[in-house]
């Protein structure tokens, strides 16, 4: 990267609004989308002003969905906040466990054992496969293609639910992760699930791809659409998908080390562009990675205990201080800051939600384009509502 | 059919109606087995009403995902005639409160709900849309949709499995089918006397003003234990 | 990455008569952070960020920590000599004294380029009540844009200079500020449908007399 350069750092130019106002143009018109509309993945609200059909301004609106998770979590001990990071990003719940027990794990110095490692990949990547595919099958639905595309990705997802399902007894909101390890050791029926599951998953990406990669009306609604440039992605702190889209490698997975990814061999895809078809793209190539992954630790899961024996589950007190800890989620760099100040409830517990960073970019990248267009760029950043408004 | 599937008494019970009496529902089912269609208006409309409830497409949170879920190909909410979510509430029949409903939502999904044309019902999804679920002590979350919007149905489960949602919408076209169409007991739409709309509360300096729809929602009275009063 | 004691160094060298401290964290983390004061906060971390052996070009965390006043008991030990000449007595003596509270926001920066971190910055309002105004770091890493809105709205901390601070998760109308520790939320625990512990002692503050029981 070249010298830093600070032009990208003023905010976007929002009063791109032309001064005359003559008798072929009518006035600037200002638009509500959401808290309730089909394309904003829940209950996200954007104030679009707009020049004929072209965006001029854009103001994101969050809270719909403000349930207080952060003072929830200075109120109760440390292991009930971990059912609460479950309904985050209710689609990634194991790797939302993950990064919580992690900056536990680094406040109170826990170990986890070389099995629990490998499961909690195995976990994280089965996770970024669910995430991948629903997030292709909502970009594609936001895109006009409402049904097929979808369909396929939540018969993939049921797949992985019911294995998540059968290994921590609830389809969506796991809890699985604990200090120290996991909660349970899976059967080895169910890795042979997981082998089966991975084995096929990649046929499902053919088929997928053969519908839509290389299909031109997705490719002319997509690509060119909401370019982001590598130096704004930086300075706004945008993570994961997204940011590797504009061509950063960046991936906490090479950076950070954590867990037994250091062991594994696998590539960081990234994008050209960093416009929206450049963020589908990367997405599709990562789940190729994560299947590499898959079948690394599962032809290399060590046998041995799942949890450190010195973690403590009640009464768990750690000494006072903090911790930072992140991983590479789905949707970016997730991460929980914790104060403790020795009492069983963290003193301050804070959560870095990726999805909201993320949308720190959204003006800059609709401006210009067209109301559609600002449906799939929305779309294409992959946000969820719980964990933008927490 | 063959006669030996028939309950016993089945073959007497028609011809002991007098003319003058209205037919039963058991006697009516007993005709359809023997090939006779008979009904009323009332059971007619009601069960063209309940085998094409609209839902209105509309997610909150965790339990929208289920709620997609279940309109996808594996639980496939089209069997039961209503996969038609629609976008905009003047064309849904049911608002499926599914998730967390904060302070700062509850004026919109009121107002989604005011918007509604009747005949509407409301299915509150989740422990968070019924009481403020895990959620309950924040402070930005109402506890429970029910204190400004009547819920015909309460699904819990956090969030409920898409076979609960389900079940829940086969409870509700039970309901529908079992309204009668005249007298005090007949649904909104077709009576003068009741207020459809649900008051929408002001945004205040520290809660939403007022906090509870009174005509809806009163707090019951706490269940005391004989063995603890 | 250099130590937070040598950046210390380098920025007092830099910028002279700037306050930076080293706050030290006990835990295994070992997550020590700077505590800046917010006169040259912006400069340094504009330095932070372009200094080519830091490079910290991601901000990637920002948040907000309520430090109300505490009572701190302190105990004073003082030696009395005996003038009898026995043994030298040893008096104890204690002092209460209120120690201020403040807001305190925390920014965790990394360095995407060189691939290290966090370095954690603090900076601290003079108090809890009307010096709650501290320089915005917008400018300088855009990523605190909404970060910093949330602080404002969730502690209450004005940022200087930030574009755009308005509340972000609250209405518009909301007056108070719900993560500090002296919030009391609305009481609208008018029903609890399953007993336990907090929830149901503020829902029976709603409940009426129980009527006095009927003798037999």
């Amino acid at each position: 990267m070249s010298a830093p350069d600070s032009s990208f750092l003023a905010p976007p130019a929002g009063s791109q609004v032309r001064a005359v106002h003559d008798e072929f143009h009518g006035d600037l018109l200002e638009v509500s989308m959401g808290p309730h509309h089909p394309s904003t993945h829940g209950v996200f609200r954007m104030i679009v002003t707009l020049d004929g059909e072209t965006i001029v301004k854009l103001k994101p609106v969050f809270g719909y969905l403000h349930r207080n998770h952060e003072k929830l979590g200075e109120n109760t001990s440390y292991l009930a906040s971990m059912p609460y990071t479950d309904r985050l990003d209710y689609l990634n719940s194991m790797t939302n466990n993950w990064a919580y027990a992690l900056a536990v794990e680094r406040l109170a110095g826990l170990a986890v054992p070389a099995r629990a490692e490998y499961l909690r990949v195995i976990l994280a990547e089965l996770t970024r496969l669910l995430n991948h595919s629903c997030l292709a099958g909502f970009l594609l639905q936001d895109c006009g293609c409402s049904g097929t595309p979808l369909m396929y990705a939540f018969r993939e997802r049921e797949k992985i639910l019911d294995l998540f399902e059968s290994l921590s007894g609830s389809r969506m909101m796991c809890n699985f992760q604990r200090f120290g390890g996991c909660r349970v050791d899976p059967s080895a029926d169910w890795l042979a699930g997981v082998q089966q599951l991975t084995d096929g998953y990649g046929a499902f990406l053919d088929e997928f791809e053969a519908l839509l990669t290389g299909n031109e009306i997705f490719m002319a609604r997509t690509q060119g659409v909401g370019r982001l440039a590598a130096p704004l992605a930086i300075s706004a702190g945008v993570t994961g998908p997204v940011l590797r889209a504009s061509g950063v490698a960046h991936d906490l997975r090479k950076v950070d080390g954590y867990g037994a990814y250091p062991q594994f061999d696998f590539r960081v895809p990234l994008g050209d562009h960093g416009d929206t078809y450049d963020r589908y793209m990367v997405r599709i190539l990562e789940m190729r990675e994560s299947i590499q992954i898959l079948r690394q630790a599962l032809a290399r899961l060590p046998d041995g205990p799942i949890m450190d024996p010195k973690a403590k589950l009640r009464g768990f007190r750690p000494k006072a201080g903090e911790a930072y800890g992140r991983i590479e989620g789905p949707k970016g760099e997730i991460g929980f800051y914790l104060i403790s100040d020795g009492s069983p409830n963290p003193y301050r517990y804070r959560v870095r939600p990726p999805s909201f960073i993320n949308l720190t970019i959204l003006e800059d990248l609709c401006l210009g384009h067209t109301v559609a267009d600002a449906v799939i760029i929305l779309g294409s950043v992959d946000i969820v509502l719980g964990e933008v408004d927490r | 059919m063959s006669d030996a599937a028939l309950p016993p008494d089945s073959a007497a019970a028609p011809a002991a109606t007098p003319a003058s009496e209205p037919i039963t529902p058991a006697q009516r089912d007993d005709l359809r087995r023997q090939g006779i269609l008979l009904t009323s208006i009332e059971e007619l409309y009601n069960w063209g009403r309940s085998h094409s409830v609209w839902p209105l497409n509309f997610g909150l949170a965790c339990c929208a995902i289920e709620m997609i879920a279940a309109s996808m190909a594996r639980f496939d909410i089209a069997r039961f005639g209503s996969e038609v979510f629609r976008p905009s509430p003047r064309q849904a029949d049911l608002l499926i409160v599914s998730g967390t409903v904060t302070k700062k939502m509850a004026p919109q999904v009121i107002r989604l709900w005011n918007q509604m044309p009747e005949p509407k019902y409301c299915i509150a999804m989740g422990a968070c849309a019924i009481s403020g679920g895990p959620f309950k002590q924040g402070y930005n979350v109402l506890k429970g949709i029910d204190r400004f919007i009547p819920v015909d149905i309460f699904i819990p489960g956090c969030p409920p499995r898409p076979e609960a949602l389900l079940h829940g919408l086969v409870q509700l076209q039970a309901k529908i089918r079992g309204q009668p169409l005249t007298g005090p007991d007949a649904p909104r739409h077709l009576r003068s006397d009741v207020e459809c709309n649900c008051p929408i509360p002001e945004f205040g300096a520290h809660d939403l003003v007022p906090t509870q729809n009174p005509t809806v929602w009163q707090p019951p009275q706490p269940i005391v234990r004989p063995d603890k009063a | 990455m250099e130590t937070v004691e040598q950046i210390r160094d380098r920025l007092l060298a830099r910028f002279p008569g700037a306050t930076v401290e080293v706050r030290s964290n006990p835990s295994p983390s070992g997550q020590h952070s700077l505590l800046l004061g917010a006169a040259t906060a912006r400069e340094i971390a504009q330095f932070l960020r372009d200094d080519p052996a830091l490079r910290l070009d991601q901000c990637s965390n920002v948040t907000g920590v309520d430090w109300p006043e505490k009572e701190v008991v302190e105990t004073t030990k003082t030696t009395v000599p005996d003038p009898a000449g026995g043994p030298a007595k040893v008096v104890e003596q204690k002092s209460r004294r209120l120690e201020p509270g403040c807001l305190e926001v925390v920014y965790h920066l990394y360095s995407i380029a060189l691939r290290h971190g966090p370095l954690v910055l603090r900076l601290r309002t003079g108090n809890r009540t009307d010096q709650v105004t501290l320089p915005s770091l917008t400018p300088v890493w855009r990523a605190c844009e909404f970060q910093e809105r949330e602080v404002f709205d969730l502690f209450g901390v004005r940022f200087e200079g930030h574009p755009d601070l308005r509340r972000i998760l609250m209405w518009d109308g909301f007056q108070d500020h719900p993560m500090r520790r002296d919030y009391v939320e609305p009481d609208d625990y008018e029903w609890e449908p399953t007993p336990h512990g907090a929830v149901l002692a503020k829902a029976k503050r709603h409940y009426p007399a129980p009527a006095p029981a009927a003798k037999p």
